[in-house]
């Protein structure tokens, strides 16, 4: 219970941090900085050149070392003080409330990059939050999609039987049957390959919702055409409710336990379909961040020479991810089983 | 004298005639067969054996000289054959090929070519003027339509070949033409001895494919056709009959074999190249240049920057009118304004693209022709502009106004468009992005849009289906007249509205008359002025946008003698007769 407790109290904050992105990430994650490619996480030092502690931790100003492209020094004359509660770059916090407040940033039109830039200087860390709102969004809408459609179908399947269950769980078995990844590809590379970045986002959550739905309604289908035999619903029924109000009021609260696992189970799945369509860049357009676009530069031969290991984030970021969804799932499977 | 020093003497005769002796039989043949008059070569003398590996991007899809349109089967088919008059890729001038030479009318109408003798295709069969009048026969027929169709028309009317007598083959052009000797660079020989009944019986355009017997396939070029494994090589072996030789009289080339291998993608190829699986490497990225300049000594090649090629990219507007009976889309008349794409024009940050996109491995363009086209270059025109503060007063003047973060037009309608752009060209999706951002700074919201390339090509030339594009053009023979297909308004790749019936613009029309004028001016310093003109006319219209221009970056393993990598195609390999391994190299074991 503890371990519920504690993984879904986690993960909530993850979800404030991906809806709240505006104000944690202290600059547009669009925003390019051209004289600072591939610059490193830079140090925050408490402790001034003379050993005693400074008032506020600052940052050295980054200056590139000339004839190189990549390579910077720290600026030790130039001591950047990080203050909180900055006003920066517009936003709107959740995508509604304008408001120009950011948790921390340094004064003027400097800039600090505590998770350092990618290739055209854009903060890798405005680029993490910001796009946790897109993967993670992607995926919670995607995974609600997936089980809704299996909750639908596989409630009707499982009620009426007959031609609809064998239509349905046929289909179900066939979605099953081809390896997730081609399914993915193949329904995205069917469809309208440039969209504005809204569209596309719709549209990445509608394939991958169709590829995660076959699961979710073959579990609900086995519930619901158990549960149709019990007898409060055939208590129902002779009593002249209708189908819908026996499935609404009677058969799909028994299934809510299935749909939940299954839920907690999809969400993660649908977070990596959207990270793999973006990483082959059939997913978000530029210059939208998403943990999958961030993760695609890794596959260029320069980049993983040159050693950039602050590229590597969203990696860990969706591994800690992923590793809270899966013992919510397994916390919630032992709750079922405990109950049945 | 005796009867045995007699036959002693001409013996001797015979052989110090023909060069390095090889045996009593070969004296005899020589006295039936004219001696070959080979080309001699100016590079270092090197030594014989060894073979050369490079990797493509694609796989090669047919042997055949005549319909081979896509770049690795061109790549390869190159070294399998000659031609008569060739561009030399250094000097960037015409020199004598399989011709050994040539004159020119003075009304510059009738070309009079006089062949080399005693020369052999790869088969052993000899060439004559027979095999050039059949090549230009096959390259001018209609139903085969060779893309080298096109370049054999001179005012309207293809090129009019007769033999004259065995080694001379008489050209007729129905206008004078500058430069026409550089219009038979790469116009491959062709042997009518094995293709000329499949011409006869309208097969020669599925000739020659990837699974055809390696005997029935022979070229003019140094190396011959070998085998072809699918998905894995190509493999080309010496041509024993090659009719060049060095300054010791040994014939060329001095490589055994050339193998090329395939693979998927840039990475790949930049693996291969620095785990000593490839022994060259071009047209590469400039990080991955880089990469593999740091670990130059350790692995044993070397990487060269050759300084700006003849390669230019640009973003251009879609112009088009738009289809029969449609209503025009309201960014018609944006890009259509001179002023509009000129205030593009003020807001790209060619040096960030420089800088980010090349690591500073390219120059920033006014116009289309780039510094390294160091003969044709207009070194006149301003160097480009970066203001987006300019470009916002300019928009202002043209009616636009900033609503907030966005600029809208004088109907209040966000200027808003997509950009078209190669899927797998990382180089130019990351040149969008920038300009994305750049164009974000005036107001304006431009999204990215990755296409496959052939589809993105057919929208842009065909259906006319797109809004902005950005293309990358360069690369061929630096002369105008490589271009006229872009510059003339009637052209198919006058990439902003191609094959107008008229000129749509005043300014179209000038252009269209200075290039059709320079084509037939003799005189360079002439056809460099009208040339210098249309550069200035392009700048100040700005049909297309021009970014930079790439330097030319290429790598080879160490120890390959000869090696003088060109800006022009093939970089690596365009003296591949000339190129040879150093004694104990190379080092990486095969």
């Amino acid at each position: 219970m503890t371990r519920l407790r504690t993984s879904v109290g986690l993960l909530a904050i993850v979800y404030v941090a991906a809806a709240t992105a505006g104000f944690l990430a202290p600059y547009d994650p669009a925003e390019q900085n051209r004289r600072y490619p591939f610059a490193p996480p830079v140090k925050v030092h408490v402790l001034d050149a003379a050993g005693s502690i400074h008032r506020r931790p600052f940052v050295y100003e980054l200056r590139p070392r000339p004839g190189t492209f990549d390579e910077y020094d720290e600026d030790r004359e130039r001591p950047l003080e990080i203050r909180f509660f900055v006003r920066g770059t517009p936003y709107r916090l959740a995508g509604v409330v304008p408001s120009t407040l950011h948790l921390f940033g340094v004064e003027g039109s400097r800039r600090v990059f505590l998770m350092g830039t990618d290739e055209y200087g854009r903060d890798v860390l405005s680029r993490l939050l910001h796009g946790a709102g897109i993967s993670l969004g992607a995926g919670l809408l995607a995974a609600a999609a997936a089980v809704s459609l299996g909750l639908v179908i596989g409630s009707i399947a499982g009620y009426y039987g007959g031609a609809s269950d064998m239509l349905a769980m046929r289909a179900a078995e066939l979605v099953m049957a081809v390896p997730s990844l081609y399914l993915l590809l193949a329904l995205r590379a069917a469809l309208p390959l440039h969209l504005a970045p809204a569209d596309a986002f719709v549209l990445l959550v509608a394939v991958v919702g169709a590829v995660g739905w076959a699961r979710p309604a073959l579990l609900v289908r086995a519930v619901v055409s158990t549960v149709r035999t019990r007898d409060f619903v055939v208590a129902a029924r002779s009593s002249g409710a209708s189908d819908v109000h026996i499935l609404a009021r009677h058969v799909l609260p028994q299934a809510a336990g299935v749909a939940l696992t299954q839920f907690a189970l999809l969400v993660p799945q649908c977070v990596l379909a959207e990270v793999t369509l973006s990483f082959f860049g059939l997913g978000v357009s530029e210059p939208a961040p998403s943990w999958g676009t961030m993760l695609a530069d890794l596959q260029r031969f320069h980049i993983l020479a040159a050693a950039y290991w602050w590229l590597f984030l969203p990696a860990i970021a969706i591994v800690a991810v992923f590793l809270l969804y899966y013992s919510i799932t397994d916390a919630l499977h032992q709750r079922l089983m405990l109950r049945s | 004298m005796t009867p045995r020093a007699l036959a002693l003497i001409v013996a001797w005769c015979l052989f110090d005639a023909t060069g390095p002796v090889v045996s009593a039989g070969g004296a005899f043949a020589r006295l039936q067969a004219p001696a070959p008059e080979l080309l001699t070569t100016t590079g270092e003398v090197g030594r014989f054996g060894g073979h050369f590996t490079i990797t493509q991007r694609a796989e090669p899809r047919t042997l055949n000289p005549v319909t081979a349109v896509d770049a690795p089967s061109r790549e390869i088919v190159r070294q399998t054959v000659g031609d008569l008059i060739h561009i030399n890729r250094e000097t960037q001038l015409a020199e004598a090929a399989l011709a050994k030479s040539w004159t020119l009318s003075p009304d510059g109408r009738r070309l009079v070519v006089t062949l080399r003798q005693g020369v052999r295709f790869s088969d052993g069969q000899p060439f004559d003027a027979d095999d050039v009048v059949f090549s230009f026969q096959v390259y001018q027929d209609e139903k085969i339509a060779s893309p080298q169709r096109e370049l054999l028309r001179v005012g309207g009317r293809p090129i009019a070949v007769r033999k004259v007598d065995d080694r001379t083959v008489q050209f007729d052009l129905a206008e004078a033409k500058a430069g026409a000797e550089r219009l038979f660079d790469s116009i491959a020989i062709l042997p009518r001895h094995l293709l000329e009944k499949a011409f006869a019986e309208g097969r020669l355009a599925e000739a020659w494919s990837l699974s055809t017997d390696p005997a029935a396939i022979a070229g003019l070029g140094p190396f011959r056709f070998k085998e072809y494994v699918s998905g894995q090589r190509t493999v080309l072996e010496r041509n024993p009959h090659y009719w060049k030789q060095d300054r010791q009289g040994q014939r060329l080339p001095y490589l055994d074999r050339l193998v090329f291998v395939p693979v998927t993608s840039e990475d790949a190829q930049v693996l291969r190249f620095r785990n000593g699986e490839a022994d060259g490497i071009l047209r590469i990225g400039a990080e991955n240049f880089d990469a593999l300049a740091r670990e130059q000594e350790a692995r044993g090649y070397v990487m060269r920057d050759l300084g700006p090629g003849l390669d230019y990219t640009f973003l251009f507007f879609n112009q088009n009118d738009p289809p029969a009976g449609a209503t025009a889309p309201r960014a018609l008349a944006w890009f259509r304004d001179t002023g509009f794409r000129q205030a593009v024009s003020l807001a790209i940050d060619r040096e960030g693209i420089a800088r980010l996109v090349y690591r500073g491995r390219a120059v920033p363009l006014a116009g289309h022709v780039p510094p390294g086209n160091r003969r044709w270059t207009n070194t006149k025109l301003p160097p480009p502009v970066h203001s987006p503060g300019r470009a916002e007063a300019l928009l202002k003047e043209r009616g636009f106004r900033r609503m907030g973060d966005t600029l809208v037009d004088a109907d209040g309608q966000a200027v808003e468009f997509s950009i078209l752009v190669s899927s797998t060209n990382t180089v130019l999706r990351q040149i969008a992005t920038v300009i994305q951002d750049d164009l974000a700074g005036i107001g304006i919201r431009a999204h990215v849009a990755p296409f496959e390339f052939r589809a993105m090509i057919e929208r842009v030339l065909n259906t006319k289906d797109y809004e902005a594009a950005i293309l990358a053009l360069g690369g061929g023979d630096a002369d105008p007249n490589a271009e006229l297909n872009v510059w003339l308004s009637s052209g198919p790749q006058h990439f902003w509205r191609p094959a107008q019936p008229q000129p749509a613009t005043a300014w179209e029309a000038e252009i269209d008359r200075l290039m059709r004028a320079q084509v037939s001016m003799l005189a360079y310093e002439e056809r460099k002025r009208a040339y210098d003109r249309v550069q200035e006319i392009v700048a100040t219209n700005v049909p297309m946008v021009f970014l930079v221009s790439p330097s030319v970056l290429v790598g080879a393993r160490a120890g390959l003698g000869n090696l003088r990598p060109a800006v022009l195609d093939h970089q690596l390999l365009w003296n591949v007769e000339e190129l040879f391994w150093r004694a104990g190299m190379p080092r990486t074991p095969r």
